[in-house]
C-alpha cells in the first residue's frame, strides 16, 4: 500500500498492464520521449521502447482507427487523446466501426481510449469538455470515470482487459490534487458497479468524477443541517449499475443527479428515466439535476465558477429536495 | 509459359523475368480470369435476386471494375489482409471467399456471416487463433448449411467496408501494424475510390501508415464518379496517385482494366511492402460501369464516356490476351464462363430458402460475453483446381498451381 496520486495511479496501471502483457501498447500524442501532455505516460517509453509507446502524428482518427486494427490482430491499444475534447475528431471511429463490429462480424474491439475531461482549470471551451452524454446512446461502447486514485488504477486495468471497447475519462482537476492508498497488488475494479462513498437516509447523490469530492463536500454541510446524504459513485456511466441506484433511491426516496457535463442532454435525463420508470413509487420528491450551464465552457475563473456545479449549488439543490 | 514464337506481337512481348505476369503459370492465368468471370456472374445472379425483392436494400455493381479487384488481389499471399469497398467482391472471392456467403449476407439471412446485422460484402474474417483469443468463434446458427471449418494461421484477414470512406485505411495500417507486433508478416490491401481519398480518414491513415512504414498497399480506384460527383469535382490533380506524393510514399498509375498491367504493379508494390518499404499506393484508372447502385440510373454519366470504357471491358481484353498468348482457345474460356455462371446459381440457390435471423436475438451481441457467437466463414483454399478439373485440361507439368493464394 502506498499513498499516490490519480495520476501516478493511471501511470501505475498502465505500467503493470504493459508489463504483464505484451499485447498491450500505448499511441497517441506527445506520449513518448516527453510522457504525455499531463505526464502521465512519463517513463513508459524509457522502459518499453518506441514500438509499445509510439508517438503518432496529430491524427486522432489514425490513431483511434489504426487501434481498432492491431486490436483484430489480437493487440491490446490503450490510446491516449491529449484532451478529450478531442475525442470528436474520432466520433467516427468510435461510434460507427469500433461500436458496432463485433454486432456486425462479431469481431471484437479490445481498445481503451483515455484522455483528460472536464472542466475547473482554465482550459476553456475546447480543453474542459466531459464528453460522456455523446456516447450514452451508442450501444457497443463502454464508459469509465474514476474519483479515486484506487478507482482510477483499477478500473483502467480492468478497462485493458475488457473485451470491449472502454472509454476512460480521467478528470484533470483531480491529477494531483487526489491522492489515496492504493495497492501494489494486482487488483481491478470491475466495469458497471457503483460505489456507496457516504451512507445516508434522507436524498442520495448520483454522481461520478470530480463531483463526487463536491458531492462529499456539500454532504458535510448538509449534516449540519441534521440532512443525511448518501453519495453513490457510478464509476461506470456504461454499463450504468441500475441495481446499485434504484437501491440506493428506494432506501433514501430522494434522488439528486450531479454531473458535470451540460444539464440538457445529459447523463442526468437517462438516471431520472430509470428512476422514474423502476423507483417512481418510492419517489417523495420530484428528482433534482445540478449540472453545468447550457453553455460552452467559458474560460474566465468567474465565469467558469458559475457555470459548473460547486458545493453552494448542490447543498441549495438538496435543501429543496429535502423541503418538498 | 506459352512458347513466344506464337505471340502476337501487338499484345505481347518477349518474357522478362522482371515482369511479374510473366511468372505466372497458365492455370494462374486462367485461375484469374475466372475470379473476374464469377464476380460479374455472382452480381448477374444478384440482379435476379433484386428484381425479384431477395435482396434486402441495395445492390452495387462493380461492373467494368472486376479485372482490378481480382488482379489487386492477386497479388497477395493467402495470410495477408484485405479491406475492399463495395465494389472489391472479385477481391475477396480470390481470397476464397464463397459467393454462398455474399448472397447470404445481401438477403439479410440469420446464416450469414453478420446474421443479418450488416449488408452485402461487409464480411469479417479472422483467423482462428485471434478469434479464439477475443472469445468470440463458435457455432453457426441452426439452419446454416455449412459449419465452421479448422482454420490455420495462414487463413486471410478480411475486414468488410466501412461505410465512413475513407475509415477503413487508418484501420489496414493498424493490422498491418499489429500484425507486425505480433511478428507475422501480412501485408494488408485497401481498396479506396477516387470520392474517398477526399476524407480526413484517408490523409490520416495514409500519413501514419507512412511515418510508421507500414506494410500497407492502398488500391486507388479512380472509377470517375463518387456516385454522382465527378472527379474533377473530388480533386484538382488528373492522375489519382499523385494523392500519395505528399506521404513521400511510392506510388503508379496502372490502366485498370488491363488486368496483367494491374497484376504486375500490385506484386511489385506488394512484394515491396513485405520487404519493408513501407506503404504503397496504386492508382487505378477504371470506369463504373452502372450507377451507384441500382436505383441509380446515372443519367449524368456522358454516353460517350460509356462507350469509350464498354470498349475496354476488363474481362473481354483479359479474354483476348489469353487467345493472343495462345494461352487458352475460347471454347475453354467459354467452359471457364458456363462453369462461373452455374457455380453463381448454384450457391444462391443454396442461400435462398435459408431464414432470416430470429428477431428475439435483436440485442444479442452487442458485447463480448453474451455467449452469442458470430459464424466463421467457410473459405476455399483453392476453388478454381475444382474448375480446372472440370474443364478436364491437360495439366502442364510444371504446374505452380495456386501455391502463392
Amino acid at each position: 500500500m502506498a499513498v499516490i496520486t490519480y495520476l501516478e495511479a493511471i501511470r501505475q496501471a498502465l505500467f503493470d498492464e504493459m508489463a504483464a502483457d505484451e499485447r498491450v501498447f500505448v499511441m497517441g500524442e506527445d506520449v513518448g520521449a516527453y510522457g504525455g501532455a499531463f505526464k502521465v505516460t512519463e517513463g513508459l517509453q524509457e522502459k518499453f521502447g518506441d514500438q509499445r509507446v509510439i508517438d503518432t502524428p496529430i491524427s486522432e482518427t489514425a490513431i483511434v482507427g489504426s487501434a481498432i486494427g492491431a486490436s483484430y490482430m489480437g493487440m491490446r491499444p490503450v490510446c491516449e487523446i491529449q484532451f478529450i475534447d478531442f475525442i470528436a475528431c474520432c466520433f467516427d471511429m468510435l461510434t460507427n466501426f469500433a461500436a458496432t463490429s463485433r454486432y456486425r462480424n462479431g469481431a471484437g474491439v479490445p481498445i481503451v481510449v483515455r484522455g483528460p475531461c472536464g472542466g475547473g482549470v482554465g482550459g476553456g471551451p475546447f480543453h474542459s469538455l466531459n464528453p460522456e452524454s455523446f456516447f450514452l446512446n451508442t450501444p457497443g461502447l463502454k464508459m469509465v470515470e474514476p474519483s479515486t486514485a484506487y478507482d482510477a488504477k483499477g478500473l483502467l486495468k480492468a478497462a485493458i482487459r475488457d473485451d470491449d471497447p472502454v472509454l476512460y475519462f480521467e478528470h484533470k482537476f483531480l491529477y494531483r490534487r487526489i491522492k489515496d492508498e492504493v495497492p501494489d497488488d494486482d487488483y481491478v475494479v470491475p466495469l458497471g458497479k457503483a460505489a456507496v462513498r457516504r451512507e445516508g437516509s434522507d436524498l442520495t447523490i448520483v454522481t461520478f468524477g470530480a463531483m463526487v469530492h463536491t458531492a462529499l463536500d456539500a454532504a458535510k454541510q448538509l449534516e449540519g443541517d441534521g440532512v443525511q446524504a448518501e453519495v453513490l459513485d457510478l464509476r461506470s456511466l456504461a454499463p450504468l449499475d441500475r441495481d446499485a441506484i434504484l437501491t440506493s433511491v428506494a432506501k433514501t426516496s430522494r434522488a439528486l443527479l450531479l454531473y458535470e457535463a451540460r444539464r440538457t442532454g445529459g447523463i442526468g435525463g437517462e438516471l431520472a428515466a430509470i428512476i422514474a420508470e423502476d423507483a417512481f413509487e418510492y419517489l417523495d420528491a420530484p428528482i433534482v439535476r445540478i449540472a453545468s450551464e447550457d453553455s460552452p465552457v467559458p474560460y474566465a475563473p468567474p465565469l467558469e465558477a458559475a457555470f459548473l456545479p460547486s458545493v453552494d449549488t448542490v447543498v441549495e439543490g438538496a435543501r429543496k429536495l429535502v423541503k418538498y | 509459359m506459352t512458347d513466344k514464337s506464337t505471340l502476337n506481337a501487338d499484345e505481347w512481348r518477349v518474357a522478362d523475368p522482371d515482369r511479374p505476369s510473366d511468372q505466372l503459370a497458365r492455370e494462374q492465368l486462367l485461375e484469374m480470369y475466372y475470379f473476374a468471370r464469377l464476380a460479374r456472374e455472382v452480381e448477374e445472379r444478384l440482379v435476379i435476386l433484386f428484381r425479384q425483392s431477395k435482396v434486402i436494400g441495395g445492390l452495387y455493381r462493380s461492373l467494368g471494375q472486376e479485372g482490378e479487384s481480382v488482379a489487386t488481389a492477386y497479388a497477395l499471399q493467402r495470410r495477408d489482409a484485405v479491406l475492399p469497398l463495395i465494389r472489391n467482391m472479385g477481391a475477396i472471392m480470390t481470397m476464397g471467399v464463397r459467393p454462398v456467403e455474399i448472397f447470404r449476407q445481401y438477403m439479410a439471412k440469420g446464416t450469414s456471416n453478420s446474421r443479418g446485422r450488416d449488408l452485402n460484402i461487409h464480411i469479417v474474417h479472422m483467423p482462428a487463433s485471434l478469434r479464439a483469443e477475443q472469445g468470440a468463434g463458435g457455432p453457426r446458427e441452426p439452419g446454416a448449411t455449412s459449419g465452421a471449418p479448422a482454420l490455420e494461421d495462414d487463413e486471410p484477414v478480411i475486414v468488410g467496408p466501412i461505410s465512413m470512406l475513407g475509415d477503413s485505411i487508418p484501420v489496414a495500417a493498424g493490422i498491418a501494424m499489429g500484425a507486425r507486433m505480433r511478428g507475422q508478416s501480412r501485408v494488408a490491401m485497401a481498396w479506396i475510390g477516387d470520392g474517398a481519398t477526399s476524407t480526413g480518414a484517408f490523409h490520416e491513415g495514409m500519413n501514419f501508415a507512412a511515418v510508421q512504414k507500414i506494410p500497407l498497399v492502398v488500391v486507388a480506384e479512380d472509377n470517375k464518379y463518387a456516385y454522382s460527383t465527378p472527379i474533377s469535382k473530388q480533386m484538382a490533380i488528373t492522375r489519382i496517385d499523385e494523392r500519395a506524393a505528399s506521404y513521400g510514399i511510392a506510388h503508379e498509375l496502372v490502366d485498370g482494366n488491363d488486368m496483367l498491367a494491374v497484376y504486375d504493379v500490385a506484386k511489385r508494390m506488394v512484394d515491396a511492402a513485405r520487404a519493408g518499404a513501407g506503404p504503397q499506393l496504386i492508382g487505378v484508372d477504371t470506369m463504373r460501369m452502372q450507377g451507384h447502385a441500382q436505383h441509380d440510373d446515372a443519367r449524368y454519366v456522358p454516353k460517350p464516356l460509356l462507350d469509350q470504357w464498354t470498349a475496354k471491358d476488363p474481362i473481354r481484353r483479359f479474354r483476348q490476351v489469353l487467345n493472343d498468348r495462345s494461352v487458352s482457345s475460347d471454347r475453354e474460356l467459354d467452359d471457364i464462363d458456363k462453369l462461373a455462371k452455374d457455380y453463381a446459381a448454384r450457391e444462391a440457390d443454396l442461400a435462398v430458402d435459408e431464414p432470416m435471423p430470429d428477431p428475439a436475438s435483436v440485442t444479442r451481441g452487442v458485447y463480448a460475453g453474451d455467449d452469442y457467437a458470430v459464424p466463421m466463414i467457410e473459405l476455399v483454399k483453392s476453388p478454381f483446381a475444382t474448375v480446372l478439373a472440370g474443364l478436364k485440361t491437360r495439366p502442364t507439368p510444371d504446374d505452380q498451381g495456386t501455391e502463392d493464394l
